[in-house]
C-alpha cells in the first residue's frame, strides 16, 4: 500500500545507544532481532513518539535485520506511530467495560474541549485525542493512557486539569 | 504407516502430512490448497481450505480430532482416518472459508489477467455460492507500484504469504513482506520499492491469485487464447533451470513462466531473465504442447480439438433473443396498449 | 474472610520494595525448592496442588510443566505471560504493580523445577509503568543474590528480563507472545510443534500466566496437598477476579474458588451489589470472550443449583445456558446497557486485534463487526441476526489459534439470550438512535413491542 512518508531528525544520544545495548544483552548474541520491540520503544520516547522510514532503517541496522522486518513489525503493532503525533495523545480506552462508565462522552467532551475530532492533532501540535482498545483498567475507568502512564477515574473536571497541566508543561510523559 | 483418506487406504512414510498423503491418492478427495506450496519452507495453515475431519487418530489412540484439521500442516499417523470430500462438516467449512475470500474480494476476473489460472475461481466454482451475503462496502488498499515486471493488485490478494517466502527462500534480500495487521494486513514495500533481484518473477507463479501478474503479459491476453509449449534455453543464471513453459499466440511469446503442474506448482522456480527478457520465438527450444488438466479452461485453445464453424444467427439470436427467453417475459411493469403489444411480440420495442 | 494467598500481604507498607517483602517471608520458597527439594519435587507439588492455569483457558499448570522437553538437550525457557488484555481483566497487572517480587520469586522457583537458566516476563507494552517497577525488582533480587550464576551455592544459574509488547491483544496467545519475544509480528503459530517442544528459538518453553507463576511461592512454601484443600473438586486454590461495569465496588479481589456468585456479587466483602439501583441485567465472568449470561443464569445454574465461582460451574450447562471462568474479567451490567452496543464493542475489539493470518478469523470479525454496527444504528435487516449467527459458526472452531473462537463466542451467546434485543434493534430504529437509548428506556419497558403475542 502506497504511504506518505514524513521526514524526522535522527537524534540517536550515547543515553540511548547505551539503553539499546543493555536490552541488547537480554537476549542470546545470536538473537539480536528479539530485542526488536522495546529497542522501538525506547528509539521511539527519543523521538517525539513517532518512527520515520529513516529511523526504522537506523534500528535494522543496529540490529543486523533487513529494513523490511522492522516495517512488519511496526505497522503490527498499535503503539508504534509512523507519522508526527500530538505531543501528548489522549488515549481512551473505548472498550465495553469502559463505554459502561461513560467513555463515549467523556471523549466527546475531550474533543469538544480542544476543538478536535478522534484521530486529530491540535493545530499548535500538542494534543491528540484517540480510541484505543482495552488497556487493563476496566475496574478505574473512565481512563486513558498519557505517555507511559494512566490516568484513571477521570470526570470532565480531571480532564480540564490534564489539559491544563499539560499546556503548563507539568505532565511527565516518561519514566526514564 | 497406513492412513485412510475418504475410504481409500495408503501406506506413506512418517512424516507425511494428510494433504500430501491424499495428493498421492489424487482425484476428487484432494484438498484444495490456496497457501500451502510443496516447494516453499513454512508455508500452509493460513487459508484454511484444505480442512478435514480427523475421524480417527491412529491405532494408537483411535479418538477423533474434535476440531477439523488444516491438512497441508497435519502430519499422518498409522492408523489414520481422514474425511475430506466425503463429510458434510468438511464442505461446509470449505464453503465457509470460500465465501470468507471472497466477501471482500474485487470479483474483477473480467479484467484481471489471472482469470484461468486462477485458484480462488476454482475454489469458488467447486466451493462457492452464486449469490453473496455481504452488503457492506468491501476492504480496499491504494496501489502501490513494486517496478515494471510485477504488477501488484492487493485487493486481489488473500494473504497466503508465499510471495514472501519466495522472498526469503530464494533471494537474500527480501525487501516486501506483510504489513499492518487483521483485515487491513498487506504485502507491501512499505516504500514503495521495486523489488528487484533475479528470482522475484517467481512471485507471481506462486501467487494463487491476481494479485502478483506479470506486468509484460497485462491486458496483452486471455490465458486461454495463448497456446503453451514447454520450451528451455541454456540460462546462464546461477540457480536457473531454464525450463519454462512459453505462452504464444500465433508466433509470438506473450508470456514466460514456470512449469506448472497440477497442482499449479511450478516444478522449478526459474529467472527473470528467462521470464521477462527473452520473448523472441528464436531464445528458446520448444519442446513441445504443455499439458494441462482435462477441466482447465486453457484447453479450451488446445492443439488437437476440432474446430467447428460457428454460424451467429444474428437475427433470430441476437436482435431479439432467444424464442424460450422471450416467452419468460410475461410480467411488465405497466400493461401495453395493443399497438405496443403487437410491436413487442415481434422484437422490436 | 477467606483466605488469601496471593494477596495477604498486599497491604503492608512498602511490600512492593525488596526489603519489606524479603522481611515478611519473601523468597522462602527460592530457598526451600533448591536447597530441599530436586526440580522434579517441585513440579510434583504443583501438580498435586491441582493448580490451573489462570490466564483463562484453565489447563493444569503442573501438567503443561511435566510436558517440557528435557530430553533434547536444549536450553529451556519458562515465559510469563503478562500481556493481560482480554477486555474485563486487569487482576496481573494489580499483583505486579503492588506486589512485584511475589511474580520474581514465583519465576526464579518455576524457573528452578523447569530448569530453565534464561526466563523472561513479557508485559503488554502499554504497562510501561508497570515494566519499569519489574526492571527494578528484578535489579534488586539479582542483588540480593537471587538471580545470576550460582544461586544460593547451587550450582544454580538464572537469568530474567522483562520483554515489553508494544500493543497487539494477539500477544497473549501463547505461541504470538513467542514470536513476538523473538522480535516478530504476533502471528500464532500452527500447533503442533506445542512451545513445551519448540518454543522460543524453537528450545522447549512453558509460558504461564502472571497468577499462576505467583501462586507458585505458596504451593512450594505450604505443599500442593495444603493447596488443594483450597477449592471445590478440580477447582483448586484461590482466584483472583477483576470486577468492572455497574456495581458498587470494582476493583481486583482474590476469592476461594466455590465462593457462591451471589456472595461475590452482593457482599459487602466483595463487590457491595448494583452500583445504582438499576437491576442486574447481564454478566460476563470470564472476560470478553466468554459467553454473556443472562440475569436468571447468573445466581443459579439452569437446573436450579447455586452458580458458584468454580470452573466448573460457571460451564454448567454448556453454551446453552453456561459460560466460563476464563480469566476472571467479571463484568457486570445493569439494565441501562446494550448487549447489541456491547456485542457490537466487543466484535469491534476482536476485528481490531485480529492478526489477519487466517481467512475465517482476518475476514470474519470485520463482517461481524460491520453488521454488528448496522444493527446498533438502525440499519440493521431482520435477517442480519441469522447472518450473525452463521458467521460466528463459521469462524468458530475453524482458525489457527482461538482469537477466532473469542471472537464468535460472545455474539453467539448475545443472540442466543439476547435475540429480542436485536430485533428490537431492527425493527425500531428509531428508537435507538441515541447511543444511550436504554438509559432512558430500559429494553424491559419497550420488551413488549417485540414479544410475540398470542391471542
Amino acid at each position: 500500500m502506497e504511504r506518505t512518508h514524513h521526514k524526522q531528525e535522527i537524534n540517536m544520544t550515547d543515553a540511548l545507544i547505551a539503553r539499546i545495548n543493555e536490552l541488547i544483552s537480554h537476549y542470546p548474541a545470536d538473537k539480536r532481532k528479539s530485542a526488536l520491540l522495546p529497542v522501538l520503544h525506547e528509539v521511539q520516547d527519543g523521538h517525539d513518539n513517532w518512527l520515520s522510514i529513516e529511523l526504522q532503517d537506523k534500528v535494522a541496522e543496529i540490529l543486523h535485520i533487513k529494513p523490511v522486518e522492522v516495517y512488519e513489525v511496526v505497522t503490527f503493532y498499535t503503539m508504534y506511530n509512523t507519522k508526527p503525533i500530538g505531543k501528548y495523545m489522549f488515549e481512551f480506552c473505548q472498550t465495553s467495560p469502559c463505554c459502561l462508565k461513560g467513555t463515549e462522552d467523556l471523549m466527546d467532551y475531550t474533543c469538544d474541549k480542544l476543538g478536535v475530532k478522534v484521530g486529530e492533532t491540535t493545530a499548535d501540535g500538542l494534543f491528540e485525542v484517540r480510541g484505543v482498545e482495552c488497556l487493563g483498567a476496566c475496574g478505574y475507568a473512565p481512563m486513558m493512557q498519557l505517555g507511559d502512564f494512566y490516568k484513571e477515574h477521570l470526570t470532565e473536571d480531571k480532564i480540564d486539569q490534564l489539559i491544563t497541566d499539560c499546556r503548563d508543561n507539568k505532565i511527565i510523559l516518561h519514566d526514564k | 504407516m497406513k492412513v485412510t483418506i475418504d475410504g481409500q487406504e495408503i501406506e506413506v512414510e512418517a512424516g507425511t502430512t494428510i494433504l500430501q498423503a491424499a495428493r498421492m491418492i489424487g482425484g476428487e478427495s484432494v484438498p484444495p490448497a490456496m497457501c500451502y506450496y510443496s516447494k516453499l519452507q513454512g508455508s500452509g495453515g493460513k487459508c484454511r481450505c484444505c480442512l478435514v475431519e480427523v475421524a480417527k487418530g491412529s491405532d494408537a489412540d483411535p479418538r477423533p480430532m474434535p476440531k477439523l484439521m488444516a491438512s497441508c500442516v497435519t502430519g499422518c499417523m498409522d492408523g489414520m482416518e481422514v474425511n475430506s470430500k466425503q463429510s458434510d462438516r468438511v464442505r461446509e467449512a470449505r464453503q465457509s472459508v470460500t465465501e470468507f475470500l471472497l466477501i471482500n474480494h474485487p470479483l474483477d476476473c473480467p479484467v484481471c489477467d489471472q482469470a484461468g489460472e486462477c485458484d480462488l475461481q476454482d475454489l469458488s466454482f467447486e466451493h462457492g455460492k452464486s449469490k453473496s451475503r455481504f452488503i457492506e462496502e468491501k476492504r480496499t488498499f491504494e496501489p502501490e507500484d513494486i517496478g515494471p515486471n510485477i504488477q501488484l493488485h492487493m485487493n486481489r490478494c488473500i494473504l497466503c504469504q508465499r510471495c514472501v517466502q519466495v522472498a526469503d527462500q530464494l533471494t537474500d534480500n527480501r525487501v516486501h513482506g506483510v504489513m499492518d495487521r487483521g483485515d487491513h494486513a498487506n504485502i507491501s514495500t512499505c516504500i514503495s520499492k521495486a523489488i528487484d533481484n533475479e528470482f522475484s518473477g517467481n512471485m507471481i507463479d506462486v501467487c494463487p491469485v491476481g494479485a502478483l501478474t506479470d506486468k509484460t503479459f497485462r491486458f496483452k491476453s486471455r490465458v486461454w487464447f495463448n497456446k503453451p509449449y514447454n520450451a528451455h534455453r541454456e540460462c546462464t543464471t546461477p540457480g536457473c533451470c531454464g525450463k519454462t513453459t512459453v505462452w504464444m499466440f500465433g508466433d509470438e511469446i506473450q508470456r514466460v513462466t514456470g512449469r506448472k503442474d497440477v497442482y499449479h506448482e511450478v516444478e522449478e522456480f526459474i529467472c527473470n531473465s528467462c521470464r521477462f527478457d527473452h520473448k523472441d520465438p528464436s531464445d528458446w527450444v520448444i519442446e513441445g504442447p504443455r499439458e494441462f488438466d482435462k477441466d482447465s479452461v486453457i484447453n479450451q485453445n488446445n492443439y488437437t480439438q476440432k474446430l467447428d464453424t460457428v454460424t451467429i444467427a444474428t437475427e433470430e439470436g441476437i436482435l431479439k433473443g432467444r424464442e424460450q427467453d422471450r416467452k419468460k417475459i410475461s410480467m411488465l411493469a405497466i400493461p401495453l396498449d395493443k399497438e405496443d403489444q403487437e410491436k413487442f411480440n415481434h422484437g422490436n420495442l | 474472610m477467606s483466605r488469601k494467598i496471593l494477596l495477604d500481604k498486599i497491604n503492608v507498607p512498602g511490600i512492593k520494595t525488596y526489603e519489606v517483602y524479603r522481611k515478611e517471608g519473601g523468597y522462602a520458597s527460592v530457598e526451600k525448592a533448591m536447597k530441599s527439594m530436586t526440580p522434579d519435587e517441585v513440579v510434583e507439588e504443583v501438580k498435586k496442588s491441582g493448580l490451573r492455569g489462570r490466564g483463562g483457558a484453565g489447563f493444569p499448570a503442573g501438567m503443561k510443566w511435566s510436558f517440557i522437553d528435557k530430553k533434547s538437550g536444549k536450553p529451556r525457557h519458562l515465559v510469563c505471560n503478562a500481556d493481560e488484555s482480554e477486555p474485563g481483566t486487569f487482576k496481573d497487572r494489580y499483583l505486579m504493580e503492588f506486589i512485584p517480587h511475589l511474580l520474581i520469586e514465583g519465576m526464579i522457583t518455576s524457573s528452578f523445577a523447569l530448569g530453565a537458566n534464561l526466563s523472561y516476563i513479557y508485559i503488554r507494552g502499554e504497562y510501561m509503568w508497570v515494566y519499569k517497577i519489574l526492571e527494578r525488582a528484578i535489579a534488586e533480587a539479582k542483588a540480593a543474590g537471587w538471580l545470576g550464576k550460582n544461586i544460593l551455592g547451587t550450582g544454580y544459574d538464572l537469568e530474567l528480563y522483562v520483554h515489553c509488547g508494544a500493543g497487539a491483544y494477539i500477544c497473549g496467545e501463547e505461541t504470538a507472545l513467542i514470536e513476538s519475544l523473538e522480535g516478530k509480528r504476533g502471528n500464532p503459530r500452527i500447533k503442533p510443534p506445542f512451545p513445551a517442544v519448540s518454543g522460543l528459538w524453537a528450545n522447549p518453553t512453558v509460558v504461564n500466566n502472571v497468577e499462576t507463576i505467583a501462586s507458585v511461592p505458596w504451593i512450594v512454601n505450604n505443599s500442593g496437598d495444603e493447596y488443594a484443600t483450597i477449592g471445590i473438586g478440580r477447582s483448586t486454590g484461590t482466584k483472583l477476579i477483576s470486577a468492572s461495569g455497574h456495581v458498587k465496588n470494582p476493583g481486583v479481589y482474590e476469592i476461594e474458588l466455590g465462593l457462591s456468585v451471589y456472595e461475590f456479587m452482593n457482599s459487602d466483602e466483595y463487590l457491595g451489589g448494583m452500583s445504582s439501583d438499576r437491576p442486574l441485567k447481564a454478566l460476563v465472568p470470564g472476560g470478553s470472550s466468554v459467553p454473556i449470561l443472562p440475569a436468571d443464569l447468573i445466581y443459579k445454574t439452569a437446573n436450579g443449583e447455586d452458580r458458584l465461582m468454580t470452573y466448573e460451574s460457571l460451564s454448567d450447562g454448556g453454551f446453552a445456558t453456561g459460560s466460563m471462568l476464563g480469566s476472571g474479567g467479571f463484568i457486570v451490567y445493569n439494565d441501562t446497557s446494550c448487549i447489541v452496543r456491547n456485542t457490537w464493542n466487543f466484535s469491534r475489539f476482536y476485528h481490531h486485534e485480529s492478526c489477519g493470518q487466517c481467512t475465517p478469523c482476518r475476514e470474519g470479525t470485520g463482517w461481524l463487526e460491520k453488521v454488528l454496527w448496522r444493527i446498533e444504528n438502525g440499519q440493521g435487516r431482520e435477517e442480519d441476526i441469522d447472518l450473525l449467527w452463521s458467521i460466528q459458526s463459521k469462524i468458530e472452531g475453524n482458525t489457527i489459534c482461538p482469537l477466532g473462537d473469542a471472537a464468535s463466542w460472545p455474539v453467539a451467546a448475545a443472540i442466543r439470550h439476547f435475540r429480542d434485543e436485536f430485533e428490537y434493534h431492527v425493527r425500531f430504529p428509531e428508537k435507538i438512535k441515541n447511543r444511550n437509548h436504554f438509559v432512558e428506556e430500559p429494553f424491559a419497558q419497550v420488551k413488549h413491542l417485540v414479544t410475540k403475542q398470542t391471542v
